[in-house]
């Protein structure tokens, strides 16, 4: 295969950091490469510099034999190369076809030839199977949708090297699939293609090639085919990990109950009826494709969003109604499926956000002032019971690792020993090894008897800690399964809508 | 050339960032001085000699410092709570105009009677920023409209009142409302000066907010609602009652100002009483990083320009508006150095 893209020995420094050191990689014409690493190795930084949004300190980046000017997205734009980012750059309140269009024109133009770009759009759209509105709103789409723009948009600029930074991590499995189908079909267009990824099974799925990052130095490159899921792991972590086992115990009493609850905002229904029991020492799993319920269920047992009818009973008390403190109070423990946007306050210190949902408890505050030296002793032990790297009580939040700020807020939840866990999406964007940590600890909750609702979109997830499934569709809950049945098929049926009790209309 | 977020920022910047933006502006300014024909430096020096150069420069330096304090400090704990008060102009004139009326005919024993008035303005300015607060929470309504259009209300309000009820009768026809009683008058911090104990008042009042912020509940809850609203109220703070306690604080402290100044300087009320304290609060927080103790030096440079302006005026010809300019322009390039403390910049 001749090589369409080469990076060679490339170096980047943040200030002490080495993001990338001495990295070298080559795609193949037609070839599907992909790149795997933990968060923080360094893949958007590499692509970053391919795509000249950064300069990288040494090496160089050749695109079809022809060396790229350093730090000209334009260059890169204008050699071939189309990058679809890991947070999109759209304009939300600009159509799709205006998307686009923008930036590919010259200024110097006079009007815009709307109806050229309309055709050259709808034709691409239409080689590479990837349907869209012109004329909506990208405010409106979904996020699958939007990620078709960026797609579209890359492809409008006639790019024949593709790079997509972690493009799953927005999408549920079904969507995400299909994307790659879409992808290999792009390959048989001509079109070479990297995707970027943490995720193995995608990678084994979906891949020619892998490239492993770990630490900003290219560790490993293999043929998909003569590899597994297993080595890209330990290669990727440097050692090996493996995902705790749920045991099975004795499941006790009823601990949360939701009674045929119904959520209406603004005259949309969020939650439809639904009705499910978590018990003592259990976890129930709810799986489901993203937007189908699952934030209005993260809001009703976050105290964030009240029940227009029915009852959310903890403990035999009705707590619907009581908002996040009283939630709290009444002993349940939540972590958010957004840990960035409600998990924390990335400008505050690790001790400040360590006691925020206990400020105004006996044990953090008196006549009104905060205790600091037991809420920074209260942090240090988090720290330490929970394993939290690379922080101390006075450190902000945000410099924190995605994982290590998750165990700092899982740690918070369960510091007190709460009746209750609402655990949404808790591993979301998280490398494997910290998977594993939060897998364990919500196991070890689980052992000693808290009820756990978990919501997930990943299955294997879900089957892995659940005693119990159900699924979440158009805001309307599935019968329970029970683990040992819950295989792909019915899940997918689940998922989809298909179940027993649900009527003809 | 690009913006690159910060990962961190370094202490020295934040202390360095209002230090490069003063002298940006006085650089800047420096242009216009020249332009009407003066030397910039012996233009300078001659505003430091009207600021600290004697014993009553120095003191009619700290008198004007003294209400920038505190409504430095009212911006800045609006500010840092994300709620937008510009209306410090206004609340200084309630909490002026509550004090004058109330400590005319009050009749407590001295310093009691003194504690009352500035409780009084307080809840006076406190009462002024609590509509706009409310407006806010209930309808969505912008409160850079309604505290700013506030102002323009009260300025009115204040010239009924000293034209009508609360007119001096004893000021030979000048609109200036009737004086508080002179029990009630501030003591000279420096005799035979116009400085009074209301400048103690005002880094007292500095001590209490920084403590206020950052070793309360109340502080720290601000301080989250502030940065992450979503984050702060998943946690179970209550957004109403933070911004509603901040619009209190920052009312009761831009009121604070106004009684001290009736009580410390003025005795009575006049429209003409304020050069623009309310506004230059804003400049003062801004410049300060909104930090309580930012907001001491901050007012008191701004201060300076202001007194500093006149001399400098008196002695060279150059229009004392040019003070006008030079506050103007520090918050201007406050804005850019803030800028680069939380970006950095790359080829
Ligand atoms: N603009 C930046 N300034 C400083 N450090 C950065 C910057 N961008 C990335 N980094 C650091 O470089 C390392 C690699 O980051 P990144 O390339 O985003 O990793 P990945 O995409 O593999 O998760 C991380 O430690 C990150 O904190
Ligand atoms: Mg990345």
């Amino acid at each position: 295969m001749t090589p369409v893209l080469e990076l060679s020995h490339i170096t980047k420094r943040f200030g002490p950091l080495v993001a990338n050191e001495d990295v070298s990689l080559r795609l193949g014409q037609g070839e599907i490469l992909a790149l795997l690493g933990e968060n923080g190795a360094g893949k958007t930084t590499l692509m970053n510099i391919l795509f000249g949004h950064y300069e990288a300190d040494e090496g160089e980046v050749r695109v079809f034999g022809e060396t790229l000017p350093a730090g000209k997205p334009r260059a890169a734009i204008a050699a071939g190369v189309g990058m679809v980012h890991q947070h999109f750059t759209l304009a939300g309140n600009l159509s799709v076809l205006d998307n686009v269009m923008l930036g590919s024109e010259r200024l110097s133009r006079i009007g815009s030839d709307r109806r050229a770009a309309r055709k050259k759009l709808m034709a691409i759209s239409e080689r590479f199977g990837l349907p869209v509105d012109p004329d909506a709103r990208v405010s409106k789409l979904s996020v699958g949708e939007r990620q078709r723009v960026e797609i579209l948009k890359a492809l409008y600029r006639d790019a024949r090297v593709l790079i997509l930074d972690e493009p799953t991590a927005v999408l549920a499995r079904p969507e995400a699939e299909r994307l790659f189908e879409t992808l290999r079909g792009m390959t048989q267009d001509g079109l070479s293609l990297i995707f970027i990824s943490h995720k193995l099974h995608e990678v084994m799925a979906a891949s020619d090639r892998v490239a492993v990052l770990r630490g900003g130095r290219m560790v490993a490159e293999r043929a998909t085919s003569e590899t597994s899921s297993s080595e890209l792991a330990e290669l990727m972590v440097g050692r090996k990990v493996q995902r705790p086992v749920r045991q099975d115990h004795a499941i006790g009493a009823p601990v949360l109950q939701a009674e045929r609850i119904t959520i209406v905002e603004e005259g949309e229904t969020r939650l439809e009826d639904i009705s499910f029991t978590v018990n003592e020492g259990e976890i129930l799993g709810i799986v489901g494709v993203s937007g189908n319920g699952q934030g209005a269920l993260g809001a009703l047992l976050s105290g964030l969003m009240a029940p227009t009818s029915g009852a959310l009973r903890l403990n035999g008390a009705d707590v619907g109604q009581l908002g996040p403190r009283g939630l709290i109070a009444a002993g349940a423990a939540r972590v958010p499926e957004d840990r960035h946007a409600e998990g924390a306050v990335g400008e505050m210190t690790v001790w400040e956000n360590a006691i925020l949902e206990r400020l105004r408890s006996a044990a953090f505050s008196r006549f009104g002032f905060v205790r600091r030296a037991e809420a920074k002793a209260h942090a240090r032990e988090l720290i330490q019971r929970f394993d939290v790297r690379g922080a101390g009580p006075d450190t902000r939040i945000r410099l924190l690792s995605g994982g290590n700020m998750q165990k700092l807020i899982l740690g918070r939840c369960l510091a007190t020993g709460p009746r209750f866990l609402l655990a949404n999406q808790p591993t979301r964007g998280l490398d494997e090894g910290a998977i594993a940590a939060v897998h364990e600890e919500l196991l070890a909750a689980r052992a000693e008897g808290a009820a756990i609702l978990l919501i997930s979109e990943e299955l294997e997830e879900a089957v892995q800690l659940s005693d119990r499934i159900q699924a979440i569709v158009k805001g309307r809950l599935s019968e329970p399964v029970a683990a040992g049945e819950a295989d792909a098929r019915r899940l997918g049926l689940m998922m989809a809508g298909v179940w027993d009790t649900q009527d003809a209309a | 050339m690009r913006l690159e977020r910060r990962e961190t920022v370094p202490l020295t910047l934040v202390a360095t960032a209002p230090l490069a933006a003063v002298v940006a502006a006085l650089v800047l300014a420096a242009g216009l001085i020249a332009a009407a024909g003066v030397n910039p430096l012996a233009a300078y020096g001659e505003m430091l000699r009207g600021a600290f150069g004697s014993r009553l420069s120095l003191t009619e330096m700290l008198t004007r410092a003294t209400p920038l304090i505190l409504t430095g400090l009212a911006a800045a704990v609006a500010f840092r709570a994300r709620l937008w008060n510009i209306g410090g102009e206004g609340q200084f004139f309630m909490g002026a105009l509550a004090t004058a009326w109330i400590g005319h005919s009050l009749a407590l024993p001295g310093l009691l009677g003194m504690a009352v008035l500035m409780i009084c303005g307080m809840a006076a300015g406190a009462l002024l920023l609590a509509g706009p607060a409310f407006l806010r929470l209930r309808f969505g309504v912008d409160e850079v409209v309604t505290t700013l259009l506030l102002n323009f209300i009260v300025i009115l309000f204040v010239g009924l009142m000293i034209e009508g009820p609360l007119r001096d009768p004893l000021a030979f026809g000048w609109p200036q409302s009737v004086p508080v009683d002179s029990a009630y008058r501030l003591a000279d911090l420096v005799p035979r000066t116009r400085l009074h104990m209301g400048l103690l008042v005002a880094l007292a009042a500095a001590g209490v907010v920084w403590l206020v912020l950052t070793r309360t509940v109340f502080g720290v809850e601000t301080r989250a609602a502030g940065l992450n609203a979503r984050a702060a109220a998943f946690a179970g703070i209550s957004l109403p009652r933070t911004i509603m306690g901040v619009a209190l604080l920052s009312g009761a402290l831009a009121g604070l100002a106004g009684a001290i100044e009736v009580m410390g300087v003025t005795g009575g009320v006049t429209t003409t009483m304020s050069p623009g304290f309310g506004y230059a609060g804003i400049v003062v927080a801004m410049l300060a990083a909104l930090h309580p103790a930012g907001v001491v030096a901050a007012a008191v440079f701004v201060a300076t320009v202001f007194v500093g302006a006149d001399a400098m005026s008196r002695a060279t010809g150059v229009p004392s508006f040019i003070a006008d300019v030079i506050v103007a322009l520090s918050l201007l390039t406050m804005l850019v150095a803030l800028l680069f403390t939380t970006y950095r910049v790359r080829r």
